[in-house]
């Protein structure tokens, strides 16, 4: 199955750019994740749970950051077995363009699936991965620029919108 | 007026007794004390090489027994195949190696990869998952034109391509076939697929092997067609065990479709590792497993091409088909699209020529062989299609032009090789109009045209060559073995009978028609005939059950060794009665002496043979057990024609099957209730087929069909109200050439029924003004829907 979408982030490229080779973001973003170790030099591994349809299962995976161009593009692809629910891969193309008063990020990605999750999650495979990347880069939005609008109002009133990331790097 | 018992009696079928009440026998019900279970490791990918199998932390596991690899059956034979094609080059088919568990490479979603036996299931399971596989992907193919078109991917490196064979039928008439196409007045072509399908039998396959270290003994339960068979495939060509030190018992088995004809590698891995770990060794497949591991049926891509003369008459029949193999040859792959295809091609009708070509192809996927119908279902439908085609592109009636084709004189040998002894096809058309009441579906039509729906009148004829088989013809086809079947009848001091036969009973009701044949023949009752089956320690050797053949082959052996019994015993009561044998007649149980009241009572006669005090000793042995082996000397040949009325509703293009109708000609029926419920099931399996049915893969090679929620089978609800799903078989030309004179029923039903679901629903988005020539099965809403909107 293959996918695309864009969005906008309220931070500048590099910033946006800084984002994806943390670990520590990627594990905050991807959603059921347990763990996430490793380097943007040397790939990262990490421990995933997730539920397809009838299929729960600990997914543990490896990612490698390739093609990295800073701060303009990547491509990330992954791995991650499942045991006996069987497995998923992918990769995506990532671009940042910079745009007034922030960073677009589009994507494209493609992902397969194998065993159970082919045999028993096929139906709905590809609402799942689009669910799952909706979540993926909704959080890392936040994870970069903080909450929506509302939301940091309610929390505090007078801050100016940070995201935790973005607040850890500028300190 | 209906008998109440023997040969033409609607016995109450005596085993659902004991299904209906828990009480019956199956191979999972089978635990042996001290047994272990087993779990195989299946392959996630559809092809790739196998870099390394760490088996280590799995083996220290708890419960675990042992954890078997490809490396440990190096020793031992791979899966046969039991029937060589010959190419139309005359070349014999690629026959790739099939080894028990996969080695080097893997090939298919499914293939088992490792085997962990514990003793517990679950930490054989919990075991599997510690088991590190490292496989080094590679591309698969799935689609079987690329497969052939391209040696990119090659499913076995070793052999020259992905193509099996490439079958021409018959050879020496392709020239005057193609002439014949030159000088057509019309030509219809018709390209279609035949849906690749999964059996689903009720009951998934077990199997449980057990070892003796006394004796040396090793024994399988097994959910098989044919013990005989798999003792013989596994004994002599897999492990090596002498058939003397091999016994395999397949128990009640709850359906096998065709599936459970082949010998799996399961059973080899049980039987194999009861004596490695010196315990019994259980393995019951899951549905999933059951997906991806019991042999598919069907899955043909054909061409086919209908030459007719300017009075429509059928002068030749072309057809090209790409036939899906899988990955392995299963037990009797080969054969299915070739010479239980092929040979049917002639279908009711007097086409003068005909050739078939057929290519098999390996592809990722996992092996295709026969399932119910088994050649014959593909064959008949697209013959029928083409001609419903042909119909409409000339306007005629396609009922008329069936008729004006059908074979009327018997015997008829057709084009391709086959002789139909028997048929009368007119007389089947005759019937199937009448209790579909065609002459009342305008009404009908007009009343669904009220509702807003379609509605469809579909009409289809088929033939099937059933009663397998000839040996001697098979044997020069390529069968790896013969086709009799035999039967034991021992007859007890006090009267009663056994009867071991070498065909399986997994749902056909055997134990009852059986025994109404043989008390018929006795002129006893029913319930003194005890049918037993499906233990080669038991039963004489034999073939087994598929292909409808039972009652024609079975049926026979056993008629055979009855009328051996009834000779003995009426030497018997020729001495008792102290008359001449030949006034010696058997009627109601008894024996008389023509002409006379002297008579002497069964039991009389059979307990003198056992307490032979008053016996001619100096003439024959005492005892009365007799065995016969009945090879057919043809096929037997079921026809019929059956309709179909279907309601489509233009919104949604969904469909209905509104009436259903079949007028079988099965020779002489021995119970009739159990023949209309065989066709009653065949004919659901068929509108499964043609509605329903998918089994589907991905480009990668992924099973993505392998749980109910994503195959979806027949249910009652798919099938029309029984007041309108009427099955006949009055007309009966009994076969000539078999005791009995019958012809079997098995699969008449799921062969005859889904062109006639198509033809149909063809007939009904015409009548709506849409011009839709063929949709493939399974006609889905979606897929209808689609063609209507072009």
């Amino acid at each position: 199955m293959e996918m695309s979408g864009s969005i906008k982030i309220d931070a500048d490229r590099e910033t946006v750019w800084a984002a994806l080779l943390s670990p520590d973001v990627l594990k905050e973003c991807v959603p059921g994740c347990q763990e996430m170790t490793g380097t943007p030099e040397d790939g990262f591994a990490a421990t995933v749970v997730q539920k397809v349809g009838p299929v729960k299962a600990t997914f543990k995976g490896e990612v490698q950051l390739q093609d990295r161009v800073p701060p303009e593009s990547l491509r990330l692809v992954g791995e991650g077995k499942g045991g006996a629910a069987g497995f998923a891969k992918g990769g995506a193309k990532v671009q940042l363009v910079e745009e007034e008063g922030g960073t677009r990020l589009d994507y494209e990605a493609e992902a397969k699936v194998g065993g159970k999750l082919a045999q028993l999650g096929s139906r709905i495979i590809d609402g799942f991965a689009r669910k799952m990347a909706d979540q993926f880069f909704e959080k890392f939005r936040q994870a970069v620029e903080g909450p929506a609008e509302d939301e940091a109002a309610d929390a505090s009133p007078d801050a100016p919108k940070k995201g935790w990331f973005r607040s850890m790097v500028s300190g | 007026m209906p008998k109440d018992g023997g040969i033409g009696a609607s016995s109450k079928r005596r085993e659902d007794v004991r299904f209906l009440t828990g009480t019956g026998n199956y191979t999972d019900d089978i635990n042996i004390h001290g047994q272990a279970h087993v779990f195989f490791l299946r392959s996630d990918i559809a092809h790739g090489t196998i870099t390394s199998v760490d088996t280590g932390a799995a083996e220290g596991m708890p419960g675990v027994v042992k954890v078997f690899t490809g490396a440990d059956f190096e020793a031992v034979g791979g899966m046969p195949c039991g029937w060589q094609v010959t190419d139309k080059h005359g070349q014999p088919m690629q026959e790739p190696k099939h080894p028990i568990l996969a080695h080097g490479k893997v090939r298919h979603v499914g293939e088992p990869i490792a085997a962990v036996v514990a003793d517990t299931l679950e930490q054989a399971r919990d075991a599997a998952e510690a088991i590190v596989v490292d496989i080094d992907e590679l591309p698969a193919v799935v689609d079987m034109k690329a497969a052939v078109a391209s040696d990119d991917v090659k499913v076995h490196d070793d052999l020259t391509s992905n193509l099996c064979y490439d079958w021409g039928f018959v050879e020496e008439n392709k020239d005057a076939t193609d002439a014949a196409f030159e000088a057509a007045a019309h030509v219809t072509t018709l390209e279609l697929v035949n849906n690749r399908l999964v059996a689903n039998p009720m009951e998934p396959r077990v199997a449980v092997g057990d070892y003796a270290r006394g004796t040396d003994e090793s024994t399988l339960y097994t959910t098989s067609q044919n013990p005989h068979v798999i003792r013989l495939l596994m004994g002599a060509f897999v492990l090596g065990i002498p058939e003397h030190k091999l016994r395999v018992v397949a128990p009640d088995v709850g359906g096998g479709f065709g599936t459970k004809i082949f010998h799996y590698q399961e059973e080899a891995f049980c039987t194999f590792a009861a004596k490695a770990c010196n315990r019994a060794v259980k393995w019951t497949s899951s549905r999933s497993e059951a997906f991806m591991s019991d042999a598919h049926g069907r899955d043909h891509v054909t061409k086919i091409e209908l030459a007719l003369d300017g009075d429509n008459n059928f002068t030749a029949v072309r057809t090209e088909t790409y036939a899906n193999m899988g990955a392995y040859l299963s037990t009797f792959a080969p054969s299915i699209p070739t010479w239980l295809h092929g040979t049917l091609m002639a279908g009711n009708y007097k086409t003068p020529l005909i050739y078939v070509n057929v290519k098999a192809v390996f592809t990722n996927t996992v092996p295709v062989d026969a399932y119910r119908g088994a050649g014959r279902p593909e064959a008949t439908f697209q013959l029928e299609r083409v001609i419903d085609k042909a119909a409409r592109e000339l306007g005629v009636d396609p009922v008329e032009l069936r008729r004006q084709n059908f074979i009327t004189e018997f015997p008829y040998a057709t084009p391709v090789a086959v002789e139909y002894d028997t048929g009368d096809y007119h007389a089947t058309m005759d019937k199937v109009l009448e209790i579909s009441d065609r002459d009342g579906f305008a009404a009908r039509r007009a009343e669904s045209e009220a509702k807003g729906k379609l509605r469809g009148f579909g009409i289809n004829c088929f033939i099937e060559a059933c009663g397998i088989a000839p040996s001697n013809l098979v044997g020069q086809l390529g069968a790896r073995a013969g086709l009799y079947e035999s039967a034991t009848v021992r007859v007890n001091a006090t009267g009663g009978l056994v009867v071991m036969t070498g065909s399986h009973s997994h749902g056909q009701g055997h134990e009852t028609s059986f025994a109404q044949v043989v008390a018929d023949m006795i002129g006893i009752d029913e319930n003194m005939v005890e049918i037993v089956h499906g233990d080669t320690s038991k039963t004489p050797m034999g073939m087994g059950t598929y292909g409808s053949r039972s009652i024609a082959v079975g049926g026979s052996a056993m008629v055979r060794a009855t009328e051996k019994i009834i000779a003995k015993a009426k030497k018997i009561a020729s001495h008792l009665l102290e008359a001449s044998e030949s006034d010696i007649e058997l009627k109601d149980g008894a024996f008389s002496v023509a002409g006379t009241d002297k008579s002497v009572a069964w039991g009389d006669v059979t307990l003198a043979a056992y307490v032979p005090h008053n016996y001619p000793l100096e003439d024959i042995e005492p005892g009365l057990e007799e065995t016969a082996f009945y090879d057919p000397s043809n096929f037997t040949y079921p026809a019929g024609a059956y309709t179909c009325e279907v309601e489509v509703d233009p919104a949604t293009g969904e469909v209905t099957i509104e009436r259903f109708a079949s007028a079988d000609d099965f020779g002489n029926v021995v119970n009739p209730m159990i023949v209309e419920g065989q066709v009653h099931g065949g004919i659901a399996q068929g509108i499964g087929q043609a509605l329903l049915e998918n089994c589907s893969y991905d480009e990668n090679g992924q099973l993505l069909t392998a749980s109910y929620m994503d195959y979806t089978m027949p249910r009652a609800d798919n099938l029309p109200q029984m007041d309108h799903y009427v099955v006949d078989h009055s007309c009966q030309t009994p076969c000539t050439h078999n005791p009995l004179g019958v012809k079997g029923c098995g699969e008449a039903g799921a062969i005859g029924s889904p062109p006639t679901v198509i033809n149909a629903i063809i007939d009904a988005l015409q009548s709506g003004g849409h011009d839709v020539a063929h949709i493939d099965m399974p006609a889905t809403p979606a897929r209808v829907w689609a063609a209507m909107h072009g």
